[in-house]
């Protein structure tokens, strides 16, 4: 676990920077989920960099579209493009846009930005690979402000009912959406039980603990239902003066701050 | 005409396993021969159309040649925002089949009526609209539309509907097709609309006039090198559409001329900018909408097309 504690550290810092030097915003959103997406790339995917189109890839589809920085960023840092190109993020141009587009880089695999769509698409690409006999699995990560749309309690009902268990869903859950307290603004909790009761295997774990979630994904594979892991995390999670702090769904770091969160990360 | 998909779907997907439906749970035995031939790709998708719309781009992602089939607002404007961003903006080959539309479901009310699918649709880019007037020309074009392999939309109507070729038309995607050649005055009529301009065309013909009748069922591309002879050939175009007179395919028809600087008489007949109620037929709705044959003769009167 020290690899994937490094990595996400890593992460986490070039986040920040280039939050700082492209003005990028959503950092707190990316935080939240970077130790999830450092765990499915590093340890669960089955993907491979060079060949981003290979027929028997696992799929993973980003639901919260305004975390792109952290899926471009982690696709960066397991060799899909190099790192460098981070900083082409929103210029005018560049594959690397504030919500995914159909020009972005290799290995994101749709567009992203409207919340809501993912999961039913991966219901769709699940489907259509159980009626062709593929073995591919579908990944899904939706921020808990996500998860007030419709269309994801739409694709909860339908994919349990095809008993689609190549996929899985993930919940981001920061406790803090756009504007205020996701559990003030809806009715959440419980959420695992809610997942549960729309016929999910569910499991509830630490989102930024690389070994719960590992355990969580290896769950996820033998299961006769779709999955949904509920990872509690933290907006900003890495950084102490980001944690729990909204602000920084907007704002966007100076230079002085980046020092800051690259010392707190351990980094030199 | 629902009847006639079902059946040309249950043909094409028997000979190509890549075609698959989802319906929102409409249509209640209509699929059993589909589900015959196609078990694992005839899916009931629940009353959940969004979720539909964007289950069937992820099909077509993974190589299926998904189609989506409910009632035609159901499937154009409940899940308009699926439709913009995972099929036209993604460019998948999903089929978006609206059934009863116009003023098809008349008596169902304003819910089931619809009048701003096509200008939805045609505000989409990378989207194709095509609108058969019967079960023939839905079953010779549905085939030209998998074919496209991109984004369609495919407004037919319910059942029942008139006959309106004599014999079988060797329609084309994207190409008007002329039924009865004319001059001075031609009556370009889209999708199920067909009978009432076929009563115009006879109508015409009482006053002296042979006009051309056109069926125009593709409304985007289109068909511009039909347009751009027409204006010369004729004083007068008439177009036809139960859809908003607004937005629609006259509306097409007109802007293609203004972008071409052409002037040309186009006389645009439609469902008037307000909801239609309280009706109990679609030849009822149709008088009140004013898209009935009096109507729209005593309107080309007042404009002295007659």
């Amino acid at each position: 676990m020290v690899e994937l504690e490094k990595i996400s550290a890593n992460i986490r810092y070039t986040l920040c920077d280039v939050s700082s030097k492209t003005s990028t915003p959503h950092l707190g959103s990316c935080l939240s989920c970077t130790d999830i997406l450092s765990t499915l790339y590093w340890q669960v995917l089955n993907v491979e960099p060079q060949q981003p189109k290979s027929k028997d890839r696992d799929y993973f589809l980003l639901g919260k579209g305004h975390a792109a920085s952290a899926l471009y960023t982690t696709l960066a840092y397991r060799g899909y493009f190099p790192i460098e190109d981070l900083y082409q993020h929103g210029s005018d141009g560049s594959q690397f846009e504030e919500h995914p587009g159909i020009h972005a880089p290799a290995g994101v695999e749709t567009v992203s930005g409207s919340l809501g769509h993912a999961l039913s698409l991966a219901s769709g690409m699940a489907l259509s690979a159980k009626v062709q006999g593929l073995s591919n699995r579908f990944y899904v990560l939706m921020g808990d402000g996500e998860i007030n749309e419709g269309t994801v309690w739409e694709a909860a009902m339908f994919a349990p009912a095809k008993q689609l268990n190549n996929l899985v869903a993930i919940v981001d859950f920061n406790k803090l959406q756009g504007t205020g307290e996701s559990c003030e603004i809806m009715h959440l909790e419980p959420l695992d039980e809610k997942w549960r009761a729309f016929g999910w295997h569910t499991i509830r774990v630490n989102g930024h603990d690389h070994q719960a979630l590992i355990e969580a994904f290896d769950a996820a594979q033998v299961q006769q239902q779709p999955v949904c892991i509920i990872a509690d995390t933290i907006k900003g999670k890495g950084i102490s003066f980001m944690e729990n702090d909204n602000n920084w769904h907007y704002r966007i770091p100076t230079v002085d701050e980046v020092m800051m969160a690259k010392e707190e990360l351990g980094l030199k | 005409m629902r009847n006639a998909f079902a059946a040309k779907l249950t043909e094409l997907a028997s000979n190509d396993d890549s075609i698959m439906l989802f319906y929102a749970d409409i249509g209640n035995r209509l699929f059993n021969n589909l589900k015959e031939v196609a078990p694992t790709r005839t899916i009931n998708a629940g009353i959940a159309e969004a979720n539909m719309a964007s289950m069937a781009s992820g099909a077509a992602m993974m190589g299926h040649k998904p189609f989506i089939y409910t009632i035609t607002p159901f499937t154009t404007a409940r899940n308009f925002e699926q439709i913009k961003i995972d099929i036209a903006y993604q460019n998948q080959p999903v089929i978006i089949v609206g059934t009863g539309s116009g003023l098809s479901y008349a008596n169902l009310g304003p819910t089931h009526h619809s009048f701003e699918d096509i200008a939805l649709m045609r505000a989409l880019p990378n989207m194709n609209i095509v609108c058969p007037a019967d079960a023939d020309e839905l079953a010779i074009l549905m085939p030209q539309l998998i074919a496209l392999n991109a984004p369609c939309y495919f407004r037919i109507g319910k059942k029942n509907e008139p006959k309106v070729h004599s014999t079988l038309p060797a329609l084309k995607f994207g190409q008007a097709y002329v039924m009865n050649p004319g001059k001075s005055v031609a009556i370009l009529a889209n999708g199920t609309i067909m009978p009432v301009a076929q009563q115009l065309h006879q109508e015409l013909l009482q006053h002296g006039i042979e006009a051309e009748l056109v069926s125009f069922h593709t409304v985007k591309p289109l068909d511009s090198t039909y347009l751009s002879n027409a204006a010369s050939r004729f004083e007068h175009l008439i177009t036809l559409e139960e859809h908003n007179v607004n937005g629609g395919f006259g509306s097409a028809v007109l802007e293609y001329y203004n972008e071409q600087c052409m002037a040309v008489n186009v006389h645009r007949f439609g469902i008037p900018d307000r909801f239609i109620d309280q009706v109990s037929s679609q030849h009822t709705a149709r008088i009140k909408a004013g898209l009935d044959i009096d109507t729209i003769v005593n309107t080309l009167k007042s404009r002295q097309v007659l």
